[in-house]
């Protein structure tokens, strides 16, 4: 693809089939972790009855999870505060569900608007906000997984692993930045 | 027979404190693009350009920024509404 352009009171792109294929398997891959950590949450009669739903109080396990759902409040990792570790639990039971719910609309948003086979993708801006929302989670999730940090170089050697991944990176970071430059013009 | 049990008047409300301000924190992170943090302050928070900029900018330098205070209930709004946007959002009530 050549980057994102406004057309019409949409923004459009063509995606090559290559592409569409990677950024569809990884958006499902985030997509399918969220909806797990969903059903996770602990469902009762009593939330049926009242709708209020509570997701879990603890932190996920797993890094890429923790990093798209972080705690609502910093921790001193030495020596938490009990009352700010009950809160932590409180908030995250308390607000989980509305931010796995969002996270899990995005990236449905971009499994609809993008074809498998690729093409042309015209979208309207409230769609275009889903998809920087869910290219943010997939750089997100990627870039705990490859360890990014803030001196990430453009390659990495090429004995290390992840090597043919970080070029994956660069390019959605690439389609992103271009979707808020296309919103921002 | 029963009655009622005393209702806080805010739910979760810690009672004493509740006047004082809390505040929305945003963290420096190595994958979060500028012009998307930016992007996100102004949608969400309704800001200029160039105060959304600035709050970016503070990120980026000092390593955090206040975004917004508020109520608890408030500012427990606006760090859900980062968290779905992928900021790494925390409050505090200084």
């Amino acid at each position: 693809m050549r980057g994102w352009r406004r057309k019409g009171g949409r923004v459009v792109a063509e995606f090559e089939q290559q592409e569409a294929a990677v950024l569809r398997g990884l958006v499902s891959q985030v997509e399918d972790m969220l909806r797990a950590r969903a059903e996770e949450a602990p469902s009762d009669e009593l939330s049926e009855l009242t709708g209020i739903r509570t997701g879990p109080s603890e932190s996920p396990n797993d890094p890429v999870l923790s990093r798209l759902l972080p705690d609502f409040h910093m921790l001193d990792p030495d020596n938490p505060a009990k009352e700010t570790l009950d809160s932590v639990a409180a908030l995250r039971s308390l607000h989980e569900p509305e931010v796995l719910e969002a996270k899990v609309g995005v990236a449905a948003e971009v499994m609809r608007s993008l074809p498998p086979e690729g093409g042309g993708v015209r979208l309207t801006y409230e769609q275009a906000d889903a998809w920087l929302s869910a290219l943010n989670d997939v750089r997100l999730a990627l870039g705990t997984a490859l360890d990014v940090n803030e001196e990430m170089p453009d390659e990495l050697p090429e004995e290390d692993p992840r090597a043919p991944h970080l070029g994956v990176y660069h390019w959605l970071t690439w389609v992103q930045e271009s979707l808020v430059q296309a919103m921002t013009e | 027979m029963t009655t009622p049990v005393e209702a806080e008047e805010t739910l979760g409300a810690d009672a004493g404190s509740e006047d004082r301000p809390w505040q929305t924190i945003v963290w420096n992170d190595p994958v979060n693009l500028m012009s998307y943090v930016t992007y996100v302050l102004q949608k969400i928070f309704g800001y200029s350009r160039d105060h959304a900029t600035k709050l970016m900018l503070d990120v980026h330098h000092k390593g955090r920024a206040t975004v917004s205070s508020g109520t608890k209930e408030k500012v427990e709004g606006d760090v859900a509404k980062l968290h779905a946007a992928g900021l790494w959002a925390t409050m505090e009530q200084p």
